[in-house]
């Protein structure tokens, strides 16, 4: 695993050109949404600054576990990961001196960032047209959960509400049984990743005209749109899909098995004929496999309760990973059910950069999740660790806003910077 | 139409099913030109998807491939044949972005790999998005979506506690996948603009669910000693409620971990003796004693719907809202509002409903410009007369099944 040590690759002497090199970001991200448009922005390059403070922190500086075992708003490690490469800047934005100076700095950045309810920043006198004023070229983006209009706009949720919304949820649970839902929330980094590619998009049209733009996302139509099989079931044919399960609309067997060990488990999905004649190799050729009611995929899918069983009695003996290796072998697909363990010590995620370590005041050689995208030429890369609250502050207000110490001292003092 | 955010950006995809099709379209969606390669004579599987009208399975009726390839032209060809990889190389070099599929090797097989392609086209971006990647030790293992959700640590936290754990519905490990390699193709895109180069991109699904999604999780697990764990339609988190809870007529999300929202649902069902049992105190406390007060909210939401639950939660600052199905979400009101459903004429399907723009841009506005191609449909437009080809040749190259 590579080292990154504080600061250490920052700087034009120290650093490779990478792509968003040049590009400030505003971040008013908070929870897991909007920091991890921010997030992202930052491992590909970008300066960003993050916008808190101590009189409304990001509640993700808050979320356990904590470096040092105590609550901390410096040391909370889900935060680490989130914020790494960011800076950060408090101010308390109820005050007027603060907005002005946030105004400053907004005609130094190319994008503002904000997953706020639709009420926050008009009545802060920050939403997008009182930032246009002094940004003209600006690019906004906000995250709501359903958008800045329609009548539904103010709606108050978490992540999983807003997939209960989308539909998301309606689908995730036993066949037949009663609705589970996802208690994670998927909503917030596919709405987080369809806002960068929006905000790329809005960079390169204002590179070629000028001009900024506002991007109005609604995280509830972002996940919705990541449904379309089940939606046009339903425009198409007014059927509504109820709990999936494992279950998939065309392929059998498609499921997840029981093996040896403590909840244990196997994932195996079979599309094409071949890999079904794939797959009765691997297990021997019993003769149930040759019954004509597991001869097509449509006589599998209704048979699917009697093959789930007839395979897991074959899987149970096994541990997942030697059902996993023992069918890729033969090229069926096939991977065990993993937890986070598993993932974190599993050598295909090492290789491929899971894990980055960075040294914390709060913790040495603290592991981050590292970046999933793989650039030939210039890859992203992590430079800095999480800032601490505030650690930022002088660059903004006296490198970049050009203030003299006192100035910043007295701001303080208001608790303008706070 | 109007202006594009992307007008003028060249893109070449070629693949199969969802992750290549939905990055491009994400593409195509703000102005960019997509030509979309199919391998005749079936073409790209999401034809065979469905879902079907009437469920009468036809190659240009599935609903699938009907979203997922709008604002985009379409040809029809093989380049497993060697005239066919002479006139892929040609596209690789009208393109500015080349999105593909399949598993590792099998461009590099038809030569057709990134190396050989910069040979021709210097500043190409080329996206592979594949399972597992181009390089680890899985690189090579066959996996559909479900496979990956399992194997990124996905489905572990969904599901019942000793049953087995549930991938998310449909395609979502192709859809995590593309909208991470549209993202990352558009940073690409941008560097180029400065640099003036091109790179390779290797985007696996596994790595996005691992990082981007699972990764929140690592410091949890490593310094928290906690895993993921499934408990059914409540979260593990050390909160409460945090869980999905029926009603009179379906199901509620009720996720509501402050303290302060507590009081108000407490306030809202008429303060109840219960309540005020010390047990609960807390959010924390709470969490302990899940079951009993399951029973106490479902018992209070038994005789209430969805929609009297939502308006009157959300009335007082209570943050659940109704578990919407299918029809509900498409005849939802507030969709409607925002003109999210657009409606397509297709000469084949006739007039489809789908979803529309994921988000809305203010001076490039998501556009519908044309609906998804026929299989083969621009093959005259795109070889005669973008790479000047001869009509006498299209005939040949059909009879020879290289279109």
């Amino acid at each position: 695993m590579p080292e990154i040590g504080l600061d250490k690759g920052e700087g034009a002497s120290g650093g490779r050109w990478m792509p968003l090199q040049g590009i400030r970001i505003l971040d008013f991200g908070w929870v897991w949404a909007g920091p991890v448009v921010g997030q992202i922005l930052g491992d590909m390059g970008g300066e960003v600054i993050k916008v808190e403070s101590r009189r409304r922190l990001d509640f993700v500086r808050l979320f356990p576990p904590f470096a040092g075992g105590k609550p901390d708003p410096d040391g909370g490690l889900f935060f680490h990961s989130l914020n790494r490469n960011k800076l950060s800047l408090t101010l308390d934005l109820t005050q007027a001196k603060a907005v002005e100076l946030l105004k400053r700095l907004v005609k130094l950045c190319d994008v503002v960032v904000e997953n706020f309810s639709p009420k926050a920043l008009p009545k802060l006198g920050l939403d997008y047209p009182a930032l246009r004023e002094v940004k003209p070229d600006l690019i906004m983006v906000s995250l709501s959960a359903a958008g800045q209009t329609g009548p539904w706009r103010d709606v108050l949720t978490y992540g999983p509400s807003l997939g209960a919304l989308a539909g998301l949820d309606s689908l995730i649970g036993y066949p037949g049984e009663r609705v589970l839902g996802w208690p994670m929330a998927y909503t917030d980094p596919a709405s987080g990743l369809l806002a960068v590619f929006g905000i790329m998009a809005a960079l390169l049209h204002r590179k070629r005209t000028g001009q900024g733009q506002y991007i109005d996302l609604a995280q509830w139509e972002a996940t919705t749109a990541l449904l379309p099989e089940f939606i046009m079931d339903f425009t198409m044919n007014g059927r509504i899909a109820g709990p999936q399960g494992n279950r998939h609309r065309r392929m059998a067997p498609h499921g997840c098995f029981r093996c040896r060990g403590e909840d244990a488990w196997v994932s195996i999905a079979v599309e094409s004929e071949e890999e079904w004649r794939n797959l009765a190799r691997a297990l021997g050729n019993p003769d149930w496999c040759r019954e004509h009611r597991f001869s097509s995929p449509e006589g599998r899918r209704e048979a699917e309760e009697e093959l789930r069983r007839r395979i897991e009695e074959w899987t149970s003996q096994r541990t997942p990973q030697e059902v996993m290796e023992l069918l890729q072998a033969y090229a069926v697909p096939a991977f065990a059910s993993y937890g986070i363990g598993d993932l974190l010590s599993d050598s295909h995620f090492e290789e491929r950069g899971a894990k980055v370590v960075v040294d914390h005041p709060h913790m040495k050689g603290e592991v981050l999740y590292g970046l999933p995208w793989k650039f030939s030429r210039t890859p992203g890369r992590i430079r800095r660790r999480a800032p601490l609250l505030g650690e930022h502050n002088r660059y903004v207000l006296c490198e970049l806003l050009g203030m003299s110490e006192e100035e910043v001292r007295s701001l303080e003092a208001e608790k303008v910077v706070y | 139409m109007g202006t594009g955010a992307l007008d003028g950006v060249k893109v070449l995809e070629y693949g199969q099913l969802v992750s290549a099709a939905y990055c491009c379209k994400l593409m195509g969606d703000l102005g960019a030109e997509v030509i979309k390669v199919e391998v005749p004579p079936e073409g790209d599987p999401a034809r065979r998807y469905g879902p079907f009208p009437q469920d009468l399975p036809h190659p240009e009726r599935s609903g699938l491939f009907l979203y997922l390839n709008i604002n985009k032209r379409g040809i029809t060809l093989n380049p497993a044949l060697p005239e066919g990889a002479l006139i892929f190389r040609r596209l690789g070099e009208w393109a500015d972005i080349l999105v593909e599929n399949w598993p590792p090797g099998t461009m590099e097989a038809m030569g057709l790999g990134y190396e050989r392609l910069q040979e021709i086209n210097p500043d190409l971006i080329m996206t592979s998005i594949t399972p597992f990647g181009q390089t680890g030790p899985y690189s090579r293992y066959k996996a559909h979506s479900l496979n990956v959700c399992h194997g990124a640590g996905v489905a572990k936290g969904i599901g019942a506690p000793g049953r087995e754990p549930l991938a998310p519905p449909g395609e979502q490990s192709h859809f995590f996948g593309a909208l991470n390699a549209a993202a990352a193709t558009m940073v690409a895109l941008w560097e180029r603009e400065l640099s003036g180069e091109g790179q390779y991109l290797d985007i696996a699904e596994a790595d996005c669910w691992a990082m981007l999604f699972n990764g929140v999780w690592f410091s949890k697990y490593l310094y928290g000693g906690e895993e993921v764990s499934r408990l059914g339609h409540r979260s593990n988190l050390p909160v409460y409620p945090w869980a999905v809870l029926r009603c009179k007529d379906g199901f509620v999300s009720a996720t509501a971990p402050e303290e302060v929202q507590w009081q108000r649902l407490v306030d809202l069902m008429g303060n109840p003796e219960w309540a005020n049992d010390p047990r609960f105190e807390t959010s924390a406390k709470r969490s302990q004693h899940a079951d009993e007060l399951d029973e106490h909210i479902e018992s209070w939401f038994s005789t209430r719907t969805k929609a009297e639950i939502f308006r009157s939660c959300q009335e007082r600052n209570i943050p659940f809202s109704p578990i919407q199905d299918m029809r509900e979400v498409v005849e939802c009101p507030h969709l409607a509002e925002r003109g999210y459903f657009v409606r397509i004429q297709h000469p084949e399907a006739g007039e489809i409903l789908c979803p529309g723009p994921p988000y809305r841009l203010s001076e490039t506005p998501w556009e519908l410009r044309r609906r998804a191609p026929l299989l083969g449909e621009h093959n005259e437009e795109i070889f005669c007369g973008l790479l000047g080809c001869d009509l006498r040749d299209l005939e040949r190259w059909r009879k020879e099944g290289v279109i």
